[in-house]
């Protein structure tokens, strides 16, 4: 599974960082980054599916 | 009462999201979404900013296509209110029809509160909607001084677009403090000094006494004789929940629909999402209403899981009560509550408009207001929803300065 990220409508919000921080990051100047890429691993799919319900730009998409 | 029927009331973010999880989360049955206003659902965030600004249309601000609402086959019923809801015989009657139900979400969110008697004059606005942002977007081309009555967050984000657009602002708030209510006097302070050093001005602890002008508004006489010239009032003194179709339902109603924990309304399968639902909050002890976008979305997929899924413990919601505000390209985030014991900064400056600050409540971090520190204020929002010790807080606010959570 792959998550996807729509850079054109993130608005570096981090709310994904706080549903699943192994996947999401923000760096110091403040903007949202992947941390191992867009790979989503099992266990970590229901911290993006909360990412993905929270993302207050609606940015985050997933990829069975 | 009709099998394997659910009527979502309120076609904002959360009734949206409550069909969208409904049919994710495999619901085959019937869905009606019902909605008052003539827009199919949109988002309202841009309102007070984008759309006031011009970069973005109202129309923009729409959620879905037209294709993806009918793959969720819903029945979109627009232009019409709920006007009554019978639980005897599980129906709600929207104008003259009544739609019988298995199942219901109660999303009808909140309204702008209504302008005090002699306010609705022409040029005075609230702003709760797509059409109300089109009305101040068409007022501010023709305006230069603009009065803001209130100051919460919708008020300082329409006085920063303003300030944008160069023109005069004056903020009056019958509170000594902005913001009180929502970050607490400390930080409201702050957040004051941010709109002086953008030319906002304000009047505080002084009310409206009333609006005065020929035909349209000229100026705003404040209960201390004073006045302030304005070609465009904006009031906002914060916001109601739409929930007096349910007057004689049964329901109980105070201030909101009063839910258990699980977001229940008390007969079976009548759920609540979002601005409307009063519900018991164990994560800060507290039973509150929450007017958040985050908080409605995560309500919505909530109350669609409960639905569908038959286990007899109800599953309570714990929210951490996150919002964000943008005003001077500048991003505000809170999480949590704001009566608290302490308010404490523990990175950044006030006075750069870049920090952190964190709420204690007895031994417990309840709180985290962030200035432009989005990744600290995320990392302290989860130690929040964990109900960490202030000492672990203060810990972590440690950690975080030694990466750096300032950027110099």
């Amino acid at each position: 599974m792959r998550v996807n990220v729509n850079w054109e409508r993130c608005i570096h919000s981090g709310m994904c960082l706080s549903a699943a921080p192994t996947v999401f990051d923000i760096d110091d100047d403040g903007h949202m980054l992947l941390l191992h890429g867009a790979d989503v691993a099992v266990e970590e799919l229901d911290g993006v599916e909360a990412a993905i319900a929270c993302c207050p730009a609606e940015a985050l998409s997933l990829e069975r | 009462m009709a099998r394997n029927a659910i009527v979502v009331v309120g076609a904002g973010l959360a009734g949206l999201r409550s069909v969208e999880s409904l049919r994710a989360a495999g619901f085959d049955g019937r869905l009606t979404l019902v909605g008052d206003e003539a827009h199919p659902p949109y988002d309202r965030p841009p309102l007070s900013k984008e759309v006031l600004l011009g970069q973005q249309t109202p129309e923009s601000t729409t959620l879905r296509t037209p294709e993806h609402l009918r793959s969720l086959d819903v029945e979109l019923v627009l232009s019409r209110s709920a006007s009554q809801l019978d639980l005897a015989r599980r129906a709600v009657q929207v104008e003259t029809q009544w739609l019988d139900f298995s199942g219901m979400v109660i999303a009808t969110g909140s309204a702008a509160r209504p302008l005090p008697e002699g306010f609705d004059i022409p040029g005075v606005h609230t702003l709760r909607t797509m059409n109300d942002a089109r009305a101040i977007r068409a007022g501010l081309e023709g305006a230069s001084r603009v009065v803001i009555v209130g100051g919460g967050f919708i008020g300082g984000e329409v006085a920063a677009s303003a300030r944008r657009l160069g023109l005069d602002v004056v903020i009056v708030e019958a509170l000594p403090t902005p913001l009180a209510r929502a970050v607490g006097t400390e930080m409201g302070v702050a957040y004051a000094t941010l709109h002086r050093d953008h030319g906002t001005h304000f009047r505080l602890g002084v009310g409206v006494e009333r609006l005065e002008g020929a035909g349209r508004v000229e100026r705003v006489r404040l209960t201390d004789g004073s006045a302030v010239d304005a070609d465009l009032v904006v009031v906002g003194i914060g916001a109601v929940p739409n929930v007096g179709w349910l007057a004689g339902s049964g329901l109980r109603i105070a201030d909101g629909v009063v839910c258990d924990a699980g977001l229940c309304a008390g007969p079976q399968d009548v759920y609540v999402a979002g601005d409307a639902a009063r519900w018991p909050n164990s994560l800060f002890d507290v039973t509150m209403r929450c007017e958040q976008w985050t908080n409605a979305a995560q309500q919505a997929r909530h109350v669609a899981g409960a639905l569908l899924d038959r286990a007899p413990a109800q599953t309570p919601f714990t929210g951490s009560n996150y919002f964000w505000s943008d005003q001077y390209g500048l991003r505000i985030q809170f999480a949590g509550v704001t009566s608290a014991d302490e308010v404490r900064v523990v990175s950044g400056s006030v006075e750069a408009h870049r920090f952190v600050a964190l709420y204690r409540r007895g031994p417990r971090l309840v709180g985290v207001l962030a200035f432009d520190c989005s990744r600290a204020l995320m990392r302290f929002k989860v130690l929040i929803e964990r109900r960490a010790t202030w000492e672990a807080a203060l810990a972590e606010a440690a950690r975080l300065d030694e990466r750096t959570v300032v950027a110099s």
